[in-house]
């Protein structure tokens, strides 16, 4: 159905004559890593970090306006389809490996590195000599008792509270986004929008929930970035994942934009598929999160 | 059903046919999206960073002739090893791979350009600007990263100014190689020419396709850890402080995760330059293309499974000491398969020996003694005494050196005729090569006798005893060194000197590339190949 140059080079793999977009994402970059740089070695040219967030945010807009503009005028074919496809699988494999990487750690500290600490195996003289009278226990905010209340103490956020709320959250999320994929599938667009809108309202609720979880932390629990190797581990994996739930919701609401503007038809609908799976891809992380930061 | 709600026609006209256009200027290289400049720029970008990094390794070798302290500041010195070391892995080794890949993937498969050729230039561009934060830290309070290129804390920790920027300057690098290794896959599971199944595809497409894959795996895995160092630095988390409950320790687990399969990432590709060339001049095809093929897979399978061998001395239990050096040992097993399918390819064959088989069977040599040498460091008992020895310093030069760099310029040497459309200076070229085959062996073997003596790596200064293996090792780094420019300047002559050469400028060489002219077309393979002479190109 497409107009007669795209059907004419149907079976011809599209290829961008030129474009400017990485240039400007490239540079993108380097301003905001200047900025962050600045700012940490405190060299006072940390404003250097907000040109560089409006860059990436025009960098995206652009770059993401001409590959959309160009999908709506025909150019690409399924072949081309294909490899965006499986771009997206693999880039959310790169970001599964980001989050192993943390996992790693926790798992690394609660199994090996605290039990050590508290004298285990071959480790004794820890226990004898450099950390005498330190229990290992989980969770711990180390032998030091880094962090916490003025005590050193602090409590950790159980996890049937306001954290099995928020998986039945993302969880619920996951499958009204589904719904809303076979409504698009059936052509059924006032169900795809109601659950499409549904699916984000739902992702920034999980948002706002983690950062009133988060206040409460903080000032109530003693349980902070800096409460030894258990805030640590708990702030950096739920916040990482919490960045992603964002990123997420606003990719989902950019998309319901798309779908109220009347892109996507049953057969081709790659930018919302790729968002349904980076979806389910943070809801699963933080299954993986539920169970092993709060639950276990 | 190709069908999107339309947008008027007449938008769509200019672009499909501008794509044909090849654009001029400056323009083309910035808003790059065609595979060969891509490719051009990174090769060129390599080249750059592999002087760059060639100048440090000079400088260590300058200040290591003569014991004492002659030209050097300790503090700089320590600069120059960890620049040194990242800048050949990630600025010259990598890119010159990536840069391979992007020329050769494409025309070796059949496919008109990479997969998503905006990427393609992304991936690019995001390297200068790494590598001006990177080399950026010599000019700022504290001076360069002084802690090796692993990063160990709590040193690392303690750095200057030059902290943030190096690892913000990882993080672009990590980007970069995991977009470039997402197009890479794409392109080669996606962009095939018909009939160009798996097992037909030439083995260098078959080293990066898993190469490819182990970068999407592990380069996240860095950003990790280098972002636990960063917030241990600045924002109050002890994954690194056994005060709070971390392990310093725990960063080099998370670091050599990475890492070891980091170290197969930069000799893969390698593998199959390698498995090209000896055919090619052995005039017989591949000896065991299929076991070539898995045994690639499993050496990246089992670089998941070998990274503490790098942390033998840090005091791991003993059952975890057994379990890395046993699975490190079986990484021989398939490196074995692939060292006898070359020498089995050239045994009875019509052997020439033009500068890409010369530096291939140098290859074959030096790449097994840097094999050896790592089987030797794989043994627990054994490695206590040769840990963060000069014998270490020896077995990865060996294998970087002659092993991933003599396949690099194997393989430029191999396609210099393709890709500039003239043949390069034959005699110059076998100058370099023996230049470059004697003095590297002078620079590097005296290190193993100097790292089994007992001399640390990474100081400034030594005792008097192991003075004259480092003044011979140095004498052969300045002539390895030097040698080096015949290279830039047989590529320049390539280039600027008119000398023609035929679309098949080997006799023995096959696959889709010596189909096309040479040079070949700006936009090639933009209709497939023909099943014929796709079948014809993947003899093997």
């Amino acid at each position: 159905m497409a107009n007669t140059h795209a059907s004419a080079d149907a079976d011809k793999y599209y290829v961008p004559h030129s474009s400017q977009w990485p240039i400007v994402g490239s540079i993108a970059l380097f301003t905001l890593m200047m900025g962050a740089i600045s700012y940490l070695n405190e060299w006072g040219g940390s404003w250097v970090f907000l040109p560089g967030v409006a860059l990436v945010i025009f960098m995206f807009v652009g770059w993401f306006g001409t590959v959309i503009g160009e999908n709506q005028r025909g150019l690409y074919n399924l072949h081309v389809d294909r490899s965006f496809r499986m771009g997206m699988m693999w880039f959310i494999f790169s970001e599964v490996m980001f989050f192993a990487a943390f996992f790693g750690a926790l798992f690394y500290a609660r199994n090996l590195a605290v039990p050590w600490l508290g004298g285990q195996g071959v480790k004794i003289f820890n226990s004898i000599e450099l950390w005498k009278g330190f229990e290992a226990t989980w969770p711990t905010s180390g032998p030091g008792h880094v962090g916490g209340r003025e005590d050193g103490s602090f409590d950790v956020i159980p996890a049937f509270g306001l954290p099995a709320i928020n998986t039945a959250i993302l969880l619920t999320s996951s499958l009204t986004v589904t719904i809303a994929h076979h409504a698009l599938r059936q052509g059924k667009r006032n169900i795809l929008t109601a659950f499409l809108a549904a699916t984000f309202l739902l992702g920034f609720l999980f948002v706002y929930l983690q950062a009133h979880e988060y206040i409460e932390a903080y000032t109530e629990l003693g349980l902070k970035l800096s409460t030894g190797i258990y805030g640590s581990t708990f702030f950096m994996l739920t916040g990482f994942h919490g960045l992603h739930v964002t990123i997420g919701a606003i990719m989902l609401t950019i998309i319901w934009l798309r779908v109220l503007k009347g892109h996507f038809t049953p057969q081709r609908h790659f930018a919302f598929e790729a968002v349904a799976w980076y979806w389910h891809f943070v809801d699963v992380v933080w299954l993986g999160l539920f169970i092993f930061v709060y639950w276990i | 059903m190709m069908s999107t709600p339309l947008s008027p026609p007449h938008a769509e006209a200019p672009a499909l046919h501008d794509e044909h256009a090849k654009p001029h200027g400056w323009r083309r290289w910035v808003f790059a999206t065609n595979h060969k400049d891509i490719g051009t720029m990174y090769l060129v970008f390599s080249c750059l960073m592999w002087i760059v990094g060639g100048a440090f390794a000079m400088l260590i070798r300058l200040e290591l002739f003569h014991p004492g302290l002659q030209f050097l500041d300790p503090t700089f010195f320590n600069s120059l090893t960890t620049t040194h070391g990242l800048t050949m892995i990630f600025g010259a080794i990598m890119p010159a791979f990536v840069g391979l890949a992007n020329w050769m993937v494409p025309l070796q498969i059949g496919a008109p350009d990479m997969a998503l050729p905006r990427l393609n230039n992304f991936s690019f561009w995001i390297l200068p600007f790494a590598f001006a934060i990177l080399l950026g830290t010599y000019f700022v309070p504290g001076g360069a990263p002084g802690t090796g290129w692993t990063l160990y804390p709590p040193l690392s920790l303690q750095q200057g100014d030059a902290f943030p920027m190096t690892i913000f300057a990882i993080h672009l690098m990590g980007i970069s190689s995991i977009l470039g290794a997402i197009n890479i896959i794409v392109t080669i599971m996606n962009m095939r020419a018909p009939g160009m199944t798996l097992l037909r595809m030439p083995l260098f497409v078959w080293g990066w396709l898993i190469t490819a894959y182990l970068l999407i795996a592990v380069m996240p895995v860095l950003a990790g850890s280098v972002t636990m160092l960063l917030t241990d630095h600045y924002f109050g988390t002890t994954f690194f402080t056994a005060a709070g409950g971390g392990d310093p320790v725990m960063y080099q687990h998370l670091f050599w995760f990475f890492g070891h399969p980091e170290v197969y990432i930069m000799i893969l590709p390698g593998f199959g330059l390698i498995s090209e060339i000896i055919p090619a001049f052995s005039r017989k095809p591949i000896f065991g293309y299929e076991t070539m093929v898995y045994a690639i897979a499993s050496i990246a399978f089992l670089s998941f499974i070998v990274w503490a061998h790098h942390m033998f001395t840090v005091g791991m239990p003993l059952a975890g000491e057994l379990f890395f050096m046993l699975t490190t040992m079986l990484i021989a097993i398939p490196t074995g398969v692939k060292v006898f399918n070359w020498t089995a390819t050239m045994w009875r064959g019509s052997l020439s020996f033009e500068p890409p088989m010369l530096f291939a069977v140098a290859f074959i040599f030096l790449f097994t003694i840097g094999g050896f040498s790592g089987l030797m460091v794989a043994i627990v008992p054994a490695d206590y005494q040769y840990h963060d020895t000069y014998f270490v310093v020896a077995h990865f030069h060996y294998v970087l050196v002659t092993g991933a760099l003599f396949a690099i310029q194997a393989a430029v040497y191999y396609w210099l005729p393709k890709w500039t459309g003239n043949m390069y200076d034959i005699r110059l070229a076998k100058w370099h090569f023996w230049l470059s085959a004697i003095s590297v062996n002078v620079l590097f073997f005296p290190q193993h006798f100097l790292g089994l003596a007992g001399m640390p790596r990474r100081i400034p200064d030594y005792p008097v005893q192991f003075t004259d293996w480092n003044m011979v090792s140095s004498i052969g780094g300045f002539v390895y060194g030097v040698s080096q420019f015949l290279f830039v300047y047989v590529i320049w002559k390539c280039v600027k000197v008119p000398n023609p050469v035929g679309d098949r400028a080997w006799e023995g060489a096959r696959g889709l590339e010596w189909e096309l002219s040479s040079p070949p077309p700006y936009h090639s393979w933009e209709t497939p190949p023909s099943p014929a002479i796709v079948a014809r190109g993947a003899e093997h």
